[in-house]
C-alpha cells in the first residue's frame, strides 16, 4: 500500500481552532518550480512578483529535480508541472524535461517568448517521443497589445502571439491561460479562440483564472478584503477534496510548498524535501479563499 | 454499496470474456458488440458503465442488457441518472464540455423510467473476479473516484501501480474516457482501458471498441485485445436527428471524430483528432 496518511506532525503553525486544516490525500501531481521567481518578465498581475532580478526562488538544480522525481514516482505520483518564472530560462530546462517524462505526463506554464523555432522544433520531437503528454500552458492575458502589455509588460502581445505561431508550426497544441484581471464577458472565450485560429492553432484550448490578489496584483487590482478568508462555516468536505492541495505539492529550491501560490508565504513553507512536506496544512492564506470560492485550480 | 466478488464460469481452465462501457444509449452499437462477442466466443459479458447519454432513446438498452446478462457496473452517469440528480458528474471542466453535457444528461434522464432507474440505482461500483488466479478489479473511472479519467497519455505508470496496490488487484479494466488503451506494467500487472461502444473513439473510424479478455488458468495469464464493431451508425445518426439530438452528436457517429467533451483531452489524445 502506498497510500499517503497524514503524519500526526502539526500543520505549519499549530492551527488555531477557526482554520481550515486539509490533510493531503495522496500525491498525485507534484509541481516543481524550476524557474524559480526568475522570469524575462514581470506581469502586473504576477502573484508571486516575479521578474529578471527576484531570485527569491533560484532555478531548481537537476539533482534537486531529479530527487523529488524519483520520491514523487515512488509516492505514485499521477502527473508533473513545470512552473516559475519562466521554466525556459533554465539553461538545462531539456534535461529537466526528459527526466520529468521519464516518470510521467508533463505540463510546462511558460509565456512562450523564449521558445525559438529551435526549441519549438525540439519540443515536437519530444512530444513524439514520449508516452506520455507534454502540455504547453502559454500565458496571454488579452486579444489585443492594448488588453495585454499594460499586464504583461509591453511588445508581450505580439511577442507570445508569435511564439504561439512557431508552436503551431510544428503541430504543437498549447492551452493558453487568461488571467481574468479585469473580468471577462460573453465573448472572450471566442474572441481568444479566434486569436488562436489565426494564430495557426487548429484546436485552440482555452483556460480562464481567476486572478490571485496576493504579490504584485495586491497593488495592480486590489489587496484581499479581510473577510475573504475559508472558515469551517463557509467549507464542506466536497469542496475542500477539490482543492488541489488535497493531491498536490510544490518542490522549490528553497523547500516544499503547498502549491505554486503560496511560496512566497514562508509561513506555508512544509519542510526541506518532499517527504517532509506531506503533512496537513492550513488554509489560512485569503488565497485559499481564491480556489476554494473561484474553483481555481492550477492544473490544466 | 457493496462490491461484487465471486468466482465465475472462468474458473475453467480457459475462457473468453468480453467487457465494455459507456454505452450512451446506443443501443444499435450495444446490440452489434454483444451479437459480436457471442460470435467470438465470449462466455461471460461485463459493461463498465454509463449507459445513457449523448445518443437516443435510453431505455432501449436496458432489456438488451439484461436480455443478454450483461454484469453491470456503475458508472457517474448511471449514478446521476438513477438518483434524478441535476447532472452527470462527468466532471468535465469546459463550459462548452459542460453545455453539451448538459443537453444529454436532460435528455435521458427525463427518457428513462422509474423501473430503469431503479436498476441503475442499484448498480455496485465495482466487480472483483479472479481470473487465471489473477485478482481482476472492474470500475468505471478509477476504482478511487467513478469520475476519474485514465486517460492513456496523461495517466503514469506509478500512479497505475499505486491504484493496483490500493485496491489489491492484480488487473484493472476501466472506461468513462471513451478511449482505449492497455498498459502491460513491468510486474506484470496490466490496466486496460475498454474504451466506449456508444460513441467512436475520435479516430475517424466509425466503429466502437471493446474489450475480449482470455484467461489462461491453467497458465495464470490474462491476455486483452481490443476489438472493433461496425454497427449501423447511420440508421443511429437518422435517429438521433428524429430526436432534436444536436447535430455536434450526429456528427460524431458518422465521421468518427469527436465534436464535444473536447476540452477534457491530454494534448497527445486532442492532437491525434480533427478538432
Amino acid at each position: 500500500m502506498t497510500r499517503l496518511e497524514p503524519t500526526a506532525a502539526a500543520a505549519p503553525h499549530s492551527p488555531d481552532r477557526d482554520e481550515v486544516v486539509l490533510a493531503l490525500d495522496a500525491l498525485d501531481t507534484l509541481w516543481l518550480q524550476v524557474g524559480g521567481t526568475l522570469c524575462n518578465l514581470a506581469c502586473r498581475h504576477c502573484f508571486i512578483s516575479c521578474g529578471p532580478r527576484n531570485d527569491s526562488h533560484a532555478f531548481m538544480d537537476v539533482a534537486a529535480a531529479a530527487a523529488a522525481l524519483r520520491d514523487a514516482e515512488a509516492r505514485g505520483v499521477k502527473d508533473i508541472y513545470f512552473t516559475g518564472g519562466e521554466p525556459f530560462l533554465h539553461p538545462q530546462i531539456r534535461e529537466l524535461i526528459d527526466l520529468a517524462l521519464a516518470v510521467g505526463p508533463l505540463t510546462i506554464l511558460t509565456n512562450g517568448m523564449l521558445i525559438d523555432a529551435a526549441m519549438a522544433a525540439w519540443l515536437r520531437e519530444r512530444f513524439d517521443a514520449s508516452r506520455y503528454s507534454l502540455e504547453l500552458r502559454v500565458s496571454l492575458d488579452g486579444t489585443s497589445a492594448r488588453s495585454n502589455d499594460p499586464v504583461r509588460g509591453r511588445g508581450t502581445f505580439t511577442a507570445i502571439v508569435e511564439a504561439l505561431q512557431r508552436l503551431a508550426a510544428v503541430g504543437l497544441s498549447p492551452v493558453v491561460t487568461v488571467t481574468e484581471v479585469d473580468g471577462v464577458d460573453a465573448g472572450s472565450r471566442e474572441r481568444f479562440a479566434q486569436l488562436l485560429r489565426d494564430a495557426g492553432l487548429r484546436q485552440p484550448r482555452l483556460k480562464f483564472l481567476a486572478p490571485f490578489r496576493i504579490g504584485r496584483e495586491a497593488r495592480r487590482g486590489r489587496p484581499y478584503d479581510p473577510s475573504e478568508r475559508l472558515t469551517h462555516e463557509a467549507v464542506d468536505a466536497q469542496g475542500l477534496a477539490a482543492l488541489q492541495c488535497a493531491s498536490s505539492r510544490m518542490v522549490t529550491a528553497r523547500g516544499v510548498w503547498p502549491c505554486p501560490i503560496l511560496i512566497d508565504d514562508d509561513g506555508a513553507r512544509l519542510g526541506d524535501a518532499l517527504g517532509d512536506g506531506l503533512r496537513p496544512i492550513a488554509l489560512r492564506s485569503p488565497a485559499c479563499h481564491t480556489c476554494y470560492v473561484e474553483g481555481v485550480t492550477c492544473r490544466t | 454499496m457493496s462490491n461484487v466478488s465471486g468466482r465465475t464460469t472462468t474458473d475453467r481452465a480457459s475462457a473468453r470474456v468480453a467487457i465494455f462501457g459507456g454505452v450512451y444509449n446506443n443501443h444499435v452499437s450495444l446490440a452489434a458488440v454483444i451479437r459480436d462477442a457471442r460470435e467470438r466466443g465470449a462466455t461471460e459479458l461485463y459493461c463498465l458503465g454509463d449507459m445513457g447519454g449523448f445518443g437516443p432513446s435510453p431505455d432501449r438498452v436496458f432489456p438488451l442488457l439484461r436480455d443478454a446478462g450483461v454484469v453491470c457496473v456503475q458508472g457517474n452517469y448511471d449514478h446521476s441518472v438513477g438518483n434524478d440528480l441535476d447532472d452527470c458528474a462527468c466532471g468535465y471542466t469546459d463550459p462548452r464540455d459542460n453545455a453539451f453535457a448538459q443537453i444529454s444528461y436532460d435528455y435521458t434522464v427525463a427518457r428513462t423510467s422509474d423501473a430503469n432507474k431503479a436498476w441503475l440505482r442499484a448498480l455496485p461500483p465495482s466487480i472483483r473476479r479472479e481470473w487465471g488466479g489473477r485478482r481482476v478489479l472492474l470500475a468505471h473511472g478509477s476504482p478511487r473516484r467513478t469520475n476519474e479519467f485514465l486517460w492513456e497519455s496523461a495517466t503514469s505508470d506509478a500512479f497505475l501501480r499505486r491504484l493496483l496496490d490500493d485496491h489489491d488487484a492484480d488487473a484493472l479494466f476501466v472506461t468513462h474516457t471513451g478511449i482505449h488503451w492497455t498498459r502491460e506494467l513491468d510486474d506484470c500487472r496490466v490496466v486496460v482501458n475498454v474504451g466506449a461502444i456508444g460513441r467512436p473513439a475520435n479516430d475517424g473510424r466509425t466503429e466502437v471498441w471493446y474489450s475480449l479478455v482470455d484467461v489462461d488458468s491453467e497458465a495464470g495469464s490474462l491476455r486483452a485485445a481490443h476489438v472493433p464493431v461496425a454497427y449501423d451508425h447511420e440508421s443511429l445518426a437518422r435517429e438521433m436527428l428524429e430526436e432534436g439530438l444536436p447535430d455536434e452528436f450526429v456528427e460524431t457517429i458518422l465521421t468518427g471524430w469527436w465534436t464535444t467533451c473536447l476540452e477534457i483531452l491530454p494534448a497527445k489524445e486532442r492532437t491525434r483528432g480533427r478538432y
